[in-house]
């Protein structure tokens, strides 16, 4: 399963782009982008997705390359978490009040 | 008036809620029995929908938004391949009007401003293809059908550019209505389209000001240029109120786009806003609205407006504007032109990991 908008019928491939926006933080999502090659990609991403500045690096991925989750199994497949609320911080009530805890 | 800050808080209230949407399956488990045992027989198609537009339904219901891997009605994915592919074809060639003036520019501060204008419109165009693109639509699909005439695009970018004061008009009128517009579907509950949005409206801004601006530098100049800048209001503004669309009454999609929370105002709740931000504006810059019929109404606390031209908007949009043919045509030799560095690009780049392939091979 790869990233939704990827077609073999295109002339380009698609490529997911991820900026960084400052040092520091992490690269985000931002969007996607048709270009020929990794080099084409990397200088369209910088055109469309940093004309103010908004980013000080910038990855691209081919839509291909990423594997999701399958779409079928969606409530399934994140289901573990539910009812491990001793996971969170919050569950431990007794210690309200003590300070530094 | 949209600022800047009402568009900001919209998006991180989008982004805060997206991963917070309460799991509505459980409870549709639950419910279903009883609601079978308790509908009449003729109504049972109301009740025969599957677990995954049931789905669909809750998170339209309660505000959230539908990503590109959810399950959606089909007619929900065509009228968003529909109104996301016609806004990026506006934008595209929306370009022209403005390019225009690129080489003509009065000054080399405003030719800057005008090419990173028109840059930020391709790009707008590309970030709404993407949307498109995640609802299985393909960018040289979407790209023939607008060359070969076949799609539909903002009826406002076939009127022609003759003067400098148009590029005024253009960011005032037309990025103010543009503005008005998209405001709201930045909240659409197609994810990949809100986000388009949130990020075409930041831009947005600055074109809107730097209209602004030189419509109000113009009304500072001579007589003839505040002729000018006066003579190009009158010709972009019944097309700027056109930008939203026919009455409500006259606009067959709407209520559907409504329902499914893509659209989240009427076309003529729309125009009345725009109007009313419009007419305190006009006074700053000394300009006339060409409307005679244009008064104040007490009791709504509204400017009503004279009569729209509908036949006008309908024949433009029918392809028998002014400019229709020339963009059409601008828009199919670029594209024609641009062909064989396209194709010359993608034999380059499989013949590069043809290449790496081998030595990758060669080495191991």
């Amino acid at each position: 399963m790869t990233t939704p908008g990827d077609s073999a019928a295109e002339t380009w491939p698609l490529w997911e782009v991820f900026v960084r926006s400052n040092r520091g933080l992490s690269h985000v999502h931002v969007g996607s982008l048709h270009a020929p090659d990794e080099t084409l990609a990397v200088r369209n991403a910088r055109d469309l997705y940093t004309r103010r500045s908004e980013g000080v690096s910038v990855w691209v991925v081919p839509a291909v390359a990423i594997t999701t989750s399958d779409p079928d199994a969606k409530g399934a497949f994140f289901e573990s978490p539910a009812g491990k609320n001793y996971r969170h911080a919050s569950y431990y009530s007794k210690s309200e009040g003590v300070k530094h805890l | 008036m949209p600022t800047c800050a009402e568009i900001s808080d919209v998006h991180y209230l989008s982004v805060g809620r997206t991963p917070g949407f309460p799991t509505t399956t459980a409870v549709n488990a639950d419910q279903e029995p009883m609601m079978t045992s308790t509908i009449t027989p003729d109504t049972s198609a109301a009740v025969d929908i599957s677990d995954e537009e049931q789905q669909f339904n809750d998170l339209i219901e309660a505000d959230s938004r539908i990503e590109p891997r959810d399950w959606m009605p089909e007619g929900y994915r065509k009228s968003l391949v529909r109104q996301i592919s016609q806004h990026a074809h506006s934008e595209i060639i929306g370009m022209q009007p403005e390019a225009n003036w690129i080489t003509r520019a009065p000054s080399l501060k405003r030719k800057a401003i005008l090419m990173a204008k028109v840059q930020d419109e391709a790009g707008h165009g590309l970030y709404l293809y993407s949307a498109a693109q995640t609802l299985g639509a393909t960018r040289d699909d979407m790209t023939n059908a607008l060359i070969a005439g076949k799609a539909r695009y903002s009826s406002i970018f076939n009127y022609p550019t003759p003067t400098w004061a148009d590029m005024g008009s253009i960011g005032w009128l037309v990025d103010g209505a543009a503005i008005c517009n998209q405001v709201p579907l930045c909240r659409a509950s197609y994810g990949p389209y809100g986000r388009a949005m949130v990020r075409i409206c930041k831009e947005e801004s600055f074109h809107q000001r730097q209209g602004f601006e030189i419509l109000l530098e113009l009304m500072a100049g001579t007589e003839e240029q505040r002729e000018m800048a006066q003579d190009s209001v009158n010709r972009w503004y019944w097309p700027a109120l056109q930008m939203f669309g026919p009455p409500d009454d006259d606009s067959p999609n709407s209520a559907q786009s409504m329902a499914w929370k893509i659209k989240r105002h009427s076309n003529d709740e729309l125009r009345q806003r725009f109007v009313n931000m419009l007419v305190p504006q006009a006074a700053v810059l000394g300009v006339t609205l060409p409307d005679p019929d244009l008064h104040f109404n007490e009791e709504t606390q509204q400017w009503d407006l004279g009569e729209i031209d509908w036949t006008e908007f309908h024949e433009v949009l029918a392809g028998r504007g002014p400019n229709n043919a020339q963009r059409l045509q601008r828009r199919r030799d670029a594209h024609e032109d641009g062909q064989w560095v396209r194709e010359a690009a993608a034999a380059y780049a499989r013949k590069q990991s043809a290449l790496t392939t081998t030595l990758e091979t060669a080495a191991s």
